[in-house]
């Protein structure tokens, strides 16, 4: 604050009274907001470091060489495609169905590319560039949240920055996991069940986003269906279920805009 | 080489995925019926992963007390409901599933 704007003022000049004048959340620079992405995903990490282990046990296991089990884990990044492709190899599938069942898992990150392709049309190229790298299930959970936070508490300028101290630190962590993996090898007990923790990881972040009647209806659509068509190949029917859950919301939501106008 | 063209495929194809929207789409948003249909993206999404994860049991649903993985599925479900916390959902939920396996022999 210059001494002109000061003179100009109309109360007492106040030493760092901004944020207290401003209240709830005062507008981030980009370090606190990076800061801000690295706690909001330290609570996912407990999912995330088993899981990460265990495709590093179970790669060894499918004869896939250590340094390119560790390789897998920054080229593909992606968790769910990675056990699959690791199972598909151990089984001797063919090269197309490897990647064709990867590429159908991960049309789930299409969606929320498309979801935050919005906040992130401001950016630059590289930005959107490494962004994208780091789009994962974890990351995009806590950064849309943040998003969603700007709409009611005033811009966020510098979200993106959020947006990399997320998944800066979720990639940091898959590597690192990825890594102590391939390292103790079989030495991870298997009555551990520790595979369990992605599902648990899934419904805490699942859970809070079931807000209203179209929502869990969503859920319940998208995961009987899920259920009963399991047994289609190249895990067709999780994108089946997905797109039927996503109808099926968008349907409760049309029933229940009819109904507000006819009261 | 065969498994490292395999994993470069993998990688190409996930990144596409991720890249195209963001890269495509310009700052004139989406139509409002897409921007509706996204707020059912995460919980259809989700539970279609989640939902085989605590039911299917050997290539088959099991919709029983039996099965541990559905109840601590469930028990998780209700802490993630009441407390929004992922880390304590994750704690009972492992919790559960081995008093459950446990309690079985």
């Amino acid at each position: 604050m210059t001494p002109d704007l000061r003179a100009e003022g109309e109360g007492p000049p106040i030493e760092g009274g901004e944020t207290k004048a401003t209240g709830i959340i005062p507008i981030a620079g980009p370090r606190r907001e990076f800061l801000a992405g690295v706690r909001a995903e330290l609570p996912l990490l407990p999912g995330v470091i088993p899981f990460g282990m265990i495709y590093g046990v179970l790669a060894l296991e499918a004869g896939i060489p250590s340094g390119l089990a560790l390789a897998m884990s920054s080229i593909v990044f992606a968790g769910s495609s990675q056990f699959a492709a690791t199972q598909l190899i151990g089984a001797g599938a063919s090269a197309a169905v490897v990647v064709a069942t990867a590429f159908i898992l991960n049309l789930r990150h299409s969606l929320y590319s498309f979801s935050l392709a919005p906040h992130l049309a401001p950016l630059s190229a590289p930005w959107k560039w490494l962004l994208s790298y780091l789009l994962t299930d974890e990351a995009y959970a806590v950064t849309a949240a943040r998003y969603r936070q700007g709409e009611t508490e005033g811009p966020l300028h510098h979200a993106h920055w959020f947006f990399l101290g997320a998944g800066l630190t979720l990639w940091a962590s898959w590597q690192l996991s990825t890594a102590a993996g391939v390292f103790l090898g079989a030495q991870v007990p298997r009555d551990w069940s520790l595979d369990f923790t992605l599902p648990l990881t899934f419904i805490g972040l699942g859970v809070p986003t079931l807000r209203d009647r179209p929502t869990l209806l969503a859920a319940l659509v998208g995961g009987t269906l899920a259920v009963v068509l399991a047994g289609l190949p190249y895990r067709l029917g999780l994108m089946v279920a997905a797109v039927a859950g996503i109808l099926a919301g968008l349907w409760a939501d049309r029933q229940r805009a009819d109904v507000g106008m006819r009261d | 080489m065969r498994l490292w063209l395999i994993v470069l495929g993998i990688g190409a194809v996930t990144y596409a995925v991720r890249v195209a929207p963001i890269l495509l789409l310009g700052r004139q948003g989406l139509p409002p019926l897409v921007v509706r249909a996204l707020r059912y993206v995460p919980p259809a999404v989700l539970s279609a992963i989640v939902f085989p994860e605590l039911v299917m049991s050997g290539g088959s649903p099991v919709l029983s007390l039996e099965n541990p993985r559905l109840l601590a599925g469930l028990l998780a479900g209700l802490i993630a409901w009441r407390t929004r916390n992922v880390f304590l959902t994750l704690i009972v939920g492992m919790g559960a599933l081995w008093g459950l396996t446990a309690a079985q022999g």
